[in-house]
């Protein structure tokens, strides 16, 4: 049992009115431990899980649409369809969390790890698996505690580990943790760094890890959340899954509502029935923008995805929606800016991230990332050219080529350009540094413009930029 | 400085054997070394090679892509303050340069004390708690100014949170017990496991119960 004083409940969670299916021990001070999830009904989706064949139990879950909580959205039932008849074979989790606003998975494997475990086994067992790896990631210290007390307290129970409640079926769960960096979130560089290399992105064909993952064997990798989801369909049905939620989008998913709003906070809110309005101004929810402000932009999905602005609050909490709308729902990251917010300052720090975090394996993100926050940075400090906005949508297209998804607003008499974007990157972060970057000028271009015009402000870290061949 | 101690060695090894190739292990091993010395020293790099079979320059490769690593001493505390988007929104630049003048370091910087080592880091996943840090990746949430510096103070004399020193992650280590393993498949091993095979759907009418 961790008895150490600085492991104690993460915070953030909002327990609010609506259907719990991950989050249901979350009140509980103990919710950790075995004895409290045995006491609440856990591991009873496994044992409901063992009773059938492996198979039908992949067509349970197939059948409740259960889409991946990692970002891409894909349903986990045909994902794991894609799995070639060959073994060996490996479930990798992906508990690399850390795209920029994302805060959820933390909170699952902190506050209910057997959840997650019991979870994983149910997967394995549809998959006809025997060794699963639970990549966490390496900042969170915490969480790989709880984890693997957890994950000792289920091998000493025979819930995890040789012959699994008894019967003949043995699946191992190892823990396994990073070392800081965002770009293994990518499910291909998962499994590199996983192999123990650096994390960088395969290139896809041939690695779909469905058929070439992990030591080039077919692998599935699923989100935490996702994996989450499986003991609570498993006890209770597909059926019953599909009750909460639309039609395209069964369940609910766990939203971090982070930024200007009155009442920030972690929401399990069924998907495809609340609109961004009413999740910002609701009372279930963030109870208004904070001091009564107004809504100045928010980033859907993470800072993957291009931002939203007011004319799509009616936009419906669903991947479809949001995709058709230019962007996406993606890790559950809803970030809110008010009116007070300089959108040239929001767009530097995000592009600045994926500058920071490119791992360097093709050049038009390598370069194209740095180069972004490069010419964001002298714009800000008031030393910005005129040409610079047009070099900064320029940049963009190297990395994205075409029109880059982004959301329908009257006021700039746009057309919605659906999501995802195209790219001559090997993977998706370096089209994502377009995001902000394209969102921020089409309607905020003359902050842009004024800032320029204004030149240095001298207020206090403002500093010439070096000399730049640009 | 030096090689594992004995004793890592045989955390090691168990942690070695939880993975099909033991290249895998490298990352946990390096953090098991950063633990042992606050850092990722030249030797204790040669000797993980040593221990997985691989080149000194592989672990060098591995190691210096991951931003956890550090290949020199720091603080015995490292602090993170959270900069990015939620956080920028809440005040965490500010935070960070308030952390700055209290330390009297820029990030990347060690104090003369060798206590704290200050760092501008991304999102740590507690985005609704703006702004926050931590403390050799333990969590501190909603700081304002005077929270900083009464934590530094804190940590400066009692630690009363028991914050161990820069390099140890959990406290509590997986172990699993050799007769509770189910057995850690291998690349090369091709067979489906039994209990698979046994409880594929059955074509024909039913000859045997599974
Ligand atoms: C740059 C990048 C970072 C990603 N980071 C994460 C992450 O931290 N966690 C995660 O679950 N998925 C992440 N993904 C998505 C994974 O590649 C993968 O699609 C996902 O883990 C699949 O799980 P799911 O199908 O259950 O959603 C990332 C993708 C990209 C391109
Ligand atoms: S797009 Fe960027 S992060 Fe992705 S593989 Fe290329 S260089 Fe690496
Ligand atoms: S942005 Fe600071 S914790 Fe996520």
């Amino acid at each position: 049992m961790p008895t150490n004083t600085y492991v104690d409940h993460a915070p953030g969670y909002v327990d609010n009115e609506g259907p719990k299916i991950v989050t249901s021990r979350f009140g509980y001070e103990d919710s950790y431990t075995l004895e409290r999830s045995l006491a609440t009904g856990g591991y009873e989706g496994l044992r409901t899980a063992l009773t059938k064949a492996p198979a039908d139990v992949a067509a349970e879950v197939k059948d409740a649409v259960l889409l991946g909580r990692g970002g891409a959205g894909f349903p986990a039932g045909i994902k794991w369809g894609f799995m070639p008849p060959v073994w060996p074979r490996y479930l990798v989790v992906n508990g690399d969390e850390s795209e920029p606003g994302t805060y959820k998975d933390r909170l699952l494997m902190e506050r209910d790890p057997h959840q997650l475990i019991e979870g994983c086994i149910i997967a394995c067992y549809a998959l006809g698996l025997n060794t699963c790896f639970l990549y966490v990631r390496g900042e969170m210290a915490d969480a790989q505690e709880r984890i693997g007390t957890a994950l000792n307290e289920a091998y000493e129970a025979g819930l995890v580990g040789k012959n699994i409640m008894g019967t003949d079926v043995s699946i191992d769960v190892v823990l396994h943790w990073g070392a800081g960096a965002y770009i293994v979130g990518e499910e291909t560089a998962l499994i590199e760094s996983l192999e123990g290399n650096r994390g960088m992105p395969r290139l896809k064909p041939p690695f779909f890890p469905a058929a070439k993952g992990l030591y080039h064997k077919p692998t599935i990798v699923n989100n935490v959340e996702t994996l989450a989801n499986l003991p609570w369909i498993l006890s209770n049905g597909a059926q019953a899954y599909k009750e909460h939620g639309s039609e395209a989008s069964p369940g609910t998913r766990m939203l971090a509502i982070s930024g200007h709003v009155n009442r920030p906070g972690v929401y399990e809110v069924p998907q495809g029935v609340v609109s961004f309005r009413e999740l910002f101004y609701g009372d279930n929810y963030c109870q208004g923008i904070k001091d009564g402000n107004e809504l100045k932009a928010f980033i859907p999905g993470g800072a993957s995805a291009p931002w939203f602005f007011d004319d799509q609050l009616d936009v419906l909490l669903e991947a479809k929606d949001a995709g058709a709308a230019g962007s996406m729902l993606g890790s559950g990251a809803v970030v809110v800016m008010d009116e007070t917010t300089d959108a040239v300052k929001a767009c530097l720090r995000v592009v600045r991230f994926f500058a920071r975090e490119s791992c360097g394996k093709c050049t038009p993100c390598r370069e194209g990332t740095s180069w972004e926050e490069k010419v964001l940075q002298r714009i800000l400090d008031g030393y910005g050219r005129e040409e610079d906005i047009d070099l900064l949508l320029d940049i963009g297209k190297n990395i994205s080529p075409g029109e880059y998804p982004v959301a329908a607003f009257g006021k700039a008499n746009l057309e919605a350009v659906p999501f995802p974007p195209k790219q001559t990157t090997i993977c998706p972060l370096g089209p994502s540094s377009v995001a902000p970057i394209t969102s921020a000028i089409r309607r905020f271009r003359h902050e842009f413009e004024a800032k320029i015009a204004a030149g240095p402000q001298n207020d206090g870290h403002s500093q010439a930029p070096e000399a730049s061949t640009v | 400085m030096s090689r594992l101690t004995p004793e890592n060695v045989e955390v090691a090894k168990e942690i070695i054997a939880r993975y099909p190739r033991p290249k895998s292990a490298l990352i946990p091993l390096l953090h098991l070394a950063q633990e042992q010395d606050g850092y990722v020293a030249d030797d204790a790099m040669e000797h993980l090679a040593e221990l997985v079979g691989i080149t000194p320059a592989e672990v060098l490769g591995t190691c210096s892509f991951y931003e956890m690593f550090k290949r020199e001493p720091v603080g015995k505390y490292m602090i993170n303050v959270c900069t990015n988007i939620s956080c920028q929104l809440l005040g965490g630049e500010e935070l960070l340069h308030h952390a700055e003048k209290t330390l009297g370091i820029r990030p990347g910087g060690t104090t003369d004390d060798g206590l704290f080592t200050l760092e501008d880091v991304e999102c740590i996943a507690a985005c609704t708690e703006a702004p926050c840090l931590q403390v050799n990746y333990r969590y501190k949430y909603k700081l304002d100014n005077a929270d900083f510096d009464a934590m530094i103070e804190d940590l400066r004399t009692t630690n009363k949170d028991n914050i161990p020193p820069h390099g140890t992650l959990a406290e509590q280590r997986q172990h699993i017990p050799a007769d509770k393993l189910a057995g850690i498949g291998s690349p090369e091993d091709t067979t489906t496991p039994e209990w698979f095979s046994k409880r594929l759907p059955v074509e024909e009418p039913k000859e045997e119960n599974a």
